[in-house]
């Protein structure tokens, strides 16, 4: 068992130092920042300074090894745009995106779980038809543009909801800052996690739906009818129960993906959290905030990966079995 | 939800009208009024001398205050300073008559002190405002109300350097650590980024970068008491979101209006557009000094025969670029200045119609009957709809032969292109801080050397050229100076080193029971904002 976990934890250090090394080799081609952090009255001689004195003229093993060294420490240094700490920055903006992570996740999970059922019970009707069209509309079409959409209907025309922004928010802790706990800021959350949620609600409905399908068919279901038992027991008794193993894992492994892909959503409704820092960064070679950002998406990754990994080794013996075979 | 009003009104009583309007307009009327302002970017950080950009001082001149101000015409008015001039004992130093009674935030007096230590801290590196007080040699106080900065040599534009540089206190900055302007490669965040002690009309009450920044009136500024109590200042950055906050009421005045939707603003019922020239040109510029092209298939540099660079600026349609590309925003122009800055002519403004069949015979004669290839560097994302420029250009081009190849990329690989002198051909767009041509000439005309030239991507030398522009700098007899300006003037745009396609037009949305004018630099006061 320790063997296993010293080994799987070996590989997420491999795939956490892969990462920063593709990512540093990326940042060769993403321009200049010192062109954006100084004006345009700055001498050739200056900026050329400013480089040196970011060691941005080093050999890229040097820089490399000098980030890795100072980033296991939990320095990322500090921000060429905002000029606050890195990892400050990005704890003060985590909290936005988990909140809207876990909303729409919530969401996505509860309406999906829903809406494939009904479509799997009630096959053929109106209704049904009808979610499955739209929820095809919503998951062809750009998220960019889903939320456009949304905040022109029910921020512009209907003035129901906030176009943008968190709202007002609440400091929980020292680190936290909520806004849950705020009329405004529960209202600013509704477009934002609808708009990130909505694909992840339509896989979990398509796969609900293929899943039920297939275990209303099963024998063990019509012995559950040859019984008498209730529909409502025979649905989510029994059918439902049996659906959600693989849906639970799939939803657990989408939240990794909500978190990395909430970069367009944040954007669009200037939702103050790290996917909208990561823009603002891009657009202005903050390298600094962009290897930070890429590495912490990648722990995201590899934590969640790992827990999944540990969880299997836990429930299922037969993975212990094989090790234990290889070994002799 | 609970939708905030969108103007707090508290008034104190019933007023006549007229006399109400009057006292809008002299801004001594005690009413709460809350601004919600939105643009594209936030400030990058609250210290008064650390950046030298656009939106950062557009925030901090309502915190912070400079000697000199500048107005929506472009004229210099009295900030900190009451009066400035030359020295009459030596025209090498500036006097500046600094204003008495002001506080700053913190209930301490500015004196002159702060007023030194300030210009000091600003003009020593890693200051990003150092190259504009590159000539300085010593600012000194010599009595409770005067300052004397001594430059180099006589330097009879430098008070137009000063618009931007602010005055803080040097007991608050010695008190936390911040003497210097903070440095990017220190590793630490500097106090001043996040704080702020300034002189200016409002205080900064709540910092949240990118976020939301709230200002609000400083009871104790000198001048006369703004309309506007409390500025809720938030970053948008998507364009749609921007337009469709204004058209939701949640914010009050949009600063960035994207071209597409300018328009459709004005039609709309309670919002209103007001526009203004910027100080920005965008023109394109090409290396016309090397002996070949390395993204070219030509034999030798067709940029550096005049004839082919008159057939280029007969062929470029400026009218048809406002037309389509820019939906009537725009200024074409022919001169690579907006018309507010000192060199100014509207003869070296004005164009002729396009002449595509003259434009062919230039090329003919030039020896490029067959065209010749070339890349375009062009940004993406720096100036409004600029790779559409560029995009209209090529099909122009086509016409007389030229296959340009458009290489669009954002600004942080760009303009390295420029520095570097790794593109042949490219956009560029310029604005004029100082309202003086001697800029333009500085940093696009001179050769590259020292401190001069560093966005010459054309190559272009002209020792001649290069000595008159120094000379510019030291003339303290404007008429001269004004006369060697127009000299220079006609020598550039003779040699056509620049392809002006226009001065950008800026445009601000608001609800109309606001009223507020564009200002050339782009750095709006919420101060000159009035209440209809």
């Amino acid at each position: 068992m320790i063997a296993f976990i010293l080994r799987r934890l070996l590989q997420s250090v491999m795939v956490m130092l892969t990462v920063a090394l593709v990512a540093f080799a990326l940042f060769r081609f993403v321009g200049d920042p010192v062109a954006s952090m100084v004006g345009q009255e700055t001498t050739l001689a200056e900026r050329a300074e400013i480089r040196e004195a970011l060691g941005l003229n080093d050999p890229f093993p040097v820089q490399f090894v000098k980030f890795i060294a100072r980033a296991v420490q939990g320095d990322f240094g500090i921000s060429y745009r905002l000029q606050q700490p890195v990892m400050e920055l990005i704890l003060s903006r985590l909290p936005a995106t988990l909140e809207l992570a876990l909303v729409s996740g919530v969401l996505a999970f509860a309406f999906g779980v829903g809406f494939g059922v009904y479509t799997a019970l009630r096959r053929g009707n109106w209704l049904s038809g009808t979610i499955m069209t739209v929820s095809l509309i919503g998951v062809s079409l750009p998220t960019f543009l889903i939320g456009v959409l949304l905040i022109w209907v029910f921020a512009v025309e209907l003035q129901w909801l906030p176009s943008f922004g968190r709202g007002e928010v609440v400091q929980v802790g020292n680190w936290w800052r909520t806004g849950l706990l705020t009329e405004s800021g529960r209202a600013s959350l509704i477009l934002p996690a609808i708009t990130l949620g909505l694909y992840q609600m339509t896989l979990i409905m398509r796969l609900v739906r293929a899943e039920m399908l297939e275990v209303l068919r099963t024998d063990y279901i019509k012995f559950a009818r040859a019984r008498g038992l209730s529909n409502r027991a025979v649905h989510f008794g029994h059918a439902l129960k049996n659906t959600l193993v693989p849906v639970i894992t799939i939803t657990g492994l989408q939240m990794g993906s909500i978190i990395a892909f909430s970069i367009i959503t944040e954007t669009v409704f200037q939702w103050p959290g790290v996917g909208a820092l990561f823009i603002n960064s891009v657009r202005f070679v903050d390298v600094p905030v962009m290897a930070a950002y890429l590495m912490l998406i990648a722990l995201v990754f590899v934590v969640i990966n790992l827990i999944v990994d540990l969880l299997y080794y836990a429930v299922d013996p037969r993975l212990r079995v094989d090790r234990a075979n290889a070994r002799s | 939800m609970k939708m905030t009003p969108i103007l707090r009104r508290a008034r104190a009583g019933l007023l006549a009208g007229v006399a109400a309007t009057a006292l809008v307009v002299s801004g001594s009327v005690a009413m709460a009024e809350t601004i919600r302002w939105a643009r594209v970017t936030d400030a990058l950080t609250m210290d008064p001398h650390s950046q030298n950009e656009g939106p950062t001082h557009t925030l901090n001149h309502h915190i912070y205050e400079t000697l000199v101000g500048r107005d929506d015409d472009g004229t210099l008015t009295p900030r900190l300073a009451t009066q400035w001039g030359i020295s009459e004992e030596d025209e090498t130093v500036w006097v500046f008559t600094i204003r008495d009674g002001v506080k700053f935030h913190d209930g301490s007096d500015m004196t002159v002190e702060d007023v030194v230590f300030s210009l000091d801290r600003a003009r020593t590196p890693p200051s990003g405002m150092a190259a504009l007080h590159a000539a300085v040699e010593e600012v000194t106080a010599v009595d409770e109300s005067t300052v004397h900065v001594r430059m180099a040599g006589p330097a009879p534009l430098y008070v137009q350097n000063l618009t931007n540089t602010f005055i803080m206190s040097k007991a608050w900055a010695e008190a936390n650590g911040v003497e210097a302007a903070p440095n990017f490669a220190a590793g630490e965040e500097a106090y001043s980024v996040r704080n702020t002690n300034g002189t200016g009309p409002y205080r900064l009450v709540e910092r949240d970068p990118e976020v939301r920044t709230v200002l609000q009136v400083f009871e104790d500024h000198w001048d006369d008491a703004p309309a506007v109590t409390e500025i809720i200042y938030t970053p948008i950055s998507e364009a749609a979101t921007r337009v469709a906050a204004l058209l939701s009421g949640e914010v009050d005045i949009v600063q960035d209006v994207p071209v597409q939707d300018i328009a459709r603003l004005e039609q709309t019922d309670g919002i209103r557009v007001v526009r203004g020239p910027e100080n920005r040109n965008i023109f394109f510029s090409y290396d016309m000094s090397s002996e070949t092209l390395a993204s070219s298939d030509a034999a030798t540099n067709p940029f550096a025969e005049p004839l082919v660079r008159e057939a280029m600026a007969l062929a470029l349609d400026r009218n048809a670029i406002r037309q389509v590309v820019m939906r009537g925003e725009s200024q074409p122009s022919a001169a690579p200045l907006p018309p507010f800055v000192n060199g100014w002519t509207e003869e070296m403004d004005a164009f002729g119609d396009p002449d595509l069949a003259r434009a062919r015979e230039l090329m003919e004669e030039a020896g490029f009957a067959d065209g010749f290839s070339v890349r375009l560097d062009c940004p993406n994302d720096r100036y409004l709809n600029d790779e559409s420029i560029c995009q209209a250009l090529v099909g122009m081009m086509a016409q007389i032969g030229i296959r340009v190849d458009l290489n669009a990329q954002t600004r942080s690989l760009h303009f390295p292109l420029i520095e570097n002198w790794e593109t042949d051909f490219y956009l560029l767009g310029w604005g004029v801080p100082t309202f003086d041509s001697q800029y333009v000439f500085d940093f696009l005309v001179h050769t590259r050397e020292g401190s001069y030239g560093s966005f010459n991507g054309s190559r272009y030398s002209n020792p001649e050229l290069d000595a008159k522009i120094e000379a510019l700098a030291t003339m303290t007899d404007l008429e001269e100076r004004d006369a060697l300006i127009a000299e220079i003037w006609a020598e550039v745009m003779d040699e056509r080193i620049f392809l002006n396609v226009h001065n950008q037009v800026l445009a601000y949305a608001m609800r109309d029971s606001i009223s507020l004018d564009v200002h050339p630099e782009n750095q709006p006061r919420m101060t000159t904002v009035s209440f209809d």
